[in-house]
């Protein structure tokens, strides 16, 4: 009860402390503003990077053709053999008559030609489908399988599969580095903006530890302060995010550039997106202001 | 009982100036006490450490069953709590209303609201000043802002009352209204240590009298005897 009230004077304080201070308050507010801009974009940018590799890898299968000579025990046999493969995830057999169904569900063309044909003049070969763990090491179990007796041809998109994955991934780690970076800066920007209106407050503080403030009683006031601070200023980027984004998503009917790249659905997105907002620039003020009132502390 | 006793003091500033030395002192609970003596004697080196704004260099103090001298940093708020101190200057907050500025130090440890209301006002209403609970330090007098001061100081309700020539600043008067305040919260209990180059007001109040010079007790006259020896 007694920590409640002292909390919930503190907030009523710290507003006022804000109000009363605006200016050297406005510098830190339009810091924590910016920074949270920054972190919104390269989060937006890094998600949905980080997703759109998602959903690559999830694509990516490597198809094994069977050789048509092959009998029911051989496919069984080459099935016992791709199980054992490192990095192999699923694997899925898939006969060419199941293929045929789906290229002739496809196009009429294709189901025009094929209709007629019998089984042992489809040419259409059995496949094993199989997805990986690391896509990084795809090439690895494809060579693996295609070494396995009764596979004829082993196919995924060479190549261009791993440098697009690459790619993505250093986009998505610069993003997190600059995110990190710049949350560090405003930090310490913030609590030398605190530190002067600390000192402005000097006399304050002298007052306080006169009457028998202790160190938590004089620090709590401008830690909640701080955090007032990032909460005013996250109200833009957190708007910036959910209304800038979900226009975004709507302008380009959620896919960028082409159907290939789809962006994430703004909800619940924009959401968890801000609330990660409003709980970085709430953390960034208190640390700020943590920081800058310890040098207040000697007595 | 006492309620302040100083042991063998010496006190020696990191400059090399030594402001006390040798001071053997106790001050009983509920004593009305006046420091006295020359400029640079060391009259406030001596407060400041009954309050742990200063360390003493030597000695012991032990203030209401606290050694000062031993007391760790963090737990300085425990012994400040039991001692209100009150300055020349009033070291009010000057954007702070009367009433806000008593409240204040009862705010801090979290008091219901109706309780502080209740503390505040009783103690505004002790040293006269209920009729300006609204107006800001700007808007009061020397003597006012002084009395908020004391009000701010006792509204804890501690044990002893500490004033380094808190009528310093103010006409003879206004002087004389202060001391009836003070004398009467030493009615009520609370221990009293006032400094003061105010002869007329240590010849007045007829209280026990230290004199301090360069840093010792030159005389400690009992209660009621400084008048007759130095008229
Ligand atoms: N913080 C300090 N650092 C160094 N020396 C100090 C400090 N405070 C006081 N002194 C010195 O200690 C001596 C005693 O000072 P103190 O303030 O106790 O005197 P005082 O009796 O209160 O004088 P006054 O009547 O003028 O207020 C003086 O020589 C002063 O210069
Ligand atoms: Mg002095």
């Amino acid at each position: 009860m007694k920590t409640v009230r002292i909390i919930g004077r503190n907030i009523r304080d710290a507003f006022k402390g804000v109000f009363r201070n605006f200016s050297l308050s406005f510098a830190s507010i339009s810091c924590i503003t910016i920074t949270l801009i920054v972190v919104a974009i390269s989060m937006v940018l890094s998600e949905n990077v980080n997703n759109f590799t998602l959903l690559v890898e999830r694509d990516v299968t490597i198809v094994a053709f069977i050789d048509n000579e092959a009998d029911e025990d051989k496919i069984e046999e080459i099935k016992d053999q791709i199980s054992v493969i490192d990095n192999v995830d699923k694997y899925e057999f898939k006969s060419k008559q199941a293929i045929t169904e789906e290229m002739r569900d496809s196009s009429d063309v294709f189901d025009s030609i094929m209709k007629n044909w019998t089984d042992e003049e489809n040419p259409i070969q059995n496949t094993y489908q199989v997805k990986v763990i690391d896509i990084n090491k795809i090439k690895n179990v494809a060579d693996e399988i295609k070494k396995i007796d009764g596979i004829t041809v082993v196919k995924y998109g060479e190549g261009m599969v791993e440098q697009l994955i690459a790619t993505f991934e250093f986009i998505h780690k610069i993003c997190i580095g600059a995110v990190v970076a710049l949350i560090l800066v405003t930090a310490f920007l913030i609590s030398n903006t605190i530190k002067i209106t600390i000192s402005s407050r000097q006399r304050e503080i002298g007052i306080m530890r006169l009457i028998g403030a202790s160190n938590i009683n004089i620090r709590i006031p401008f830690i909640i302060e701080g955090l007032v601070l990032g909460l005013l200023g996250s109200i833009i980027p957190v708007i910036i995010t959910i209304y800038g984004y979900t226009e975004l998503y709507n302008k380009f009917g959620g896919h960028l550039f082409s159907n290939f790249i789809k962006l994430i659905k703004p909800v619940p997105f924009v959401y968890t997106t801000s609330s990660i907002l409003v709980l970085v620039g709430i953390l960034v003020g208190m640390f700020g202001s943590w920081r800058a009132v310890k040098k207040h502390l000697k007595i | 009982m006492d309620l302040i006793k100083l042991t063998n003091v010496k006190k020696t500033y990191r400059t090399g100036v030594t402001a006390i030395q040798g001071l053997n002192l106790t001050i009983a609970k509920g004593d009305f006490v006046f420091i006295i003596g020359s400029t640079g004697c060391g009259k406030s080196t001596l407060i400041k450490m009954l309050y742990r704004e200063e360390k003493p260099t030597a000695g012991q103090i032990v203030v209401g069953g606290i050694d000062v001298g031993k007391l760790r940093n963090g737990k300085v708020y425990k012994l400040r709590r039991k001692i209100g101190v009150v300055f020349q200057d009033y070291k009010l907050l000057p954007k702070s209303t009367v009433y806000e500025n008593v409240a204040f130090a009862l705010e801090i440890f979290g008091l219901p609201k109706d309780e502080i209301h209740a503390k505040v006002i009783k103690v505004l209403e002790l040293v006269g000043l209920k009729s300006k609970i609204k107006n800001y330090p700007a808007q009061l007098s020397g003597g006012e802002q002084q009395r908020v001061a004391i009000a701010r100081a006792i509204v804890n309700g501690p044990k002893l009352l500490i004033c380094d020539e808190p009528t310093g600043n103010l006409d003879p008067e206004t002087s004389m209204e202060i001391m009836k305040v003070l004398e009467e919260i030493n009615k009520l209990g609370t221990t009293i240590i006032m400094v003061t180059h105010d002869i007329n007001i240590v010849k007045q109040m007829n209280k026990r009298v230290i004199v301090l010079d360069a840093g010792r007790v030159l005389k400690d006259y009992e209660k009621g005897t400084y008048k007759h020896e130095n008229s």
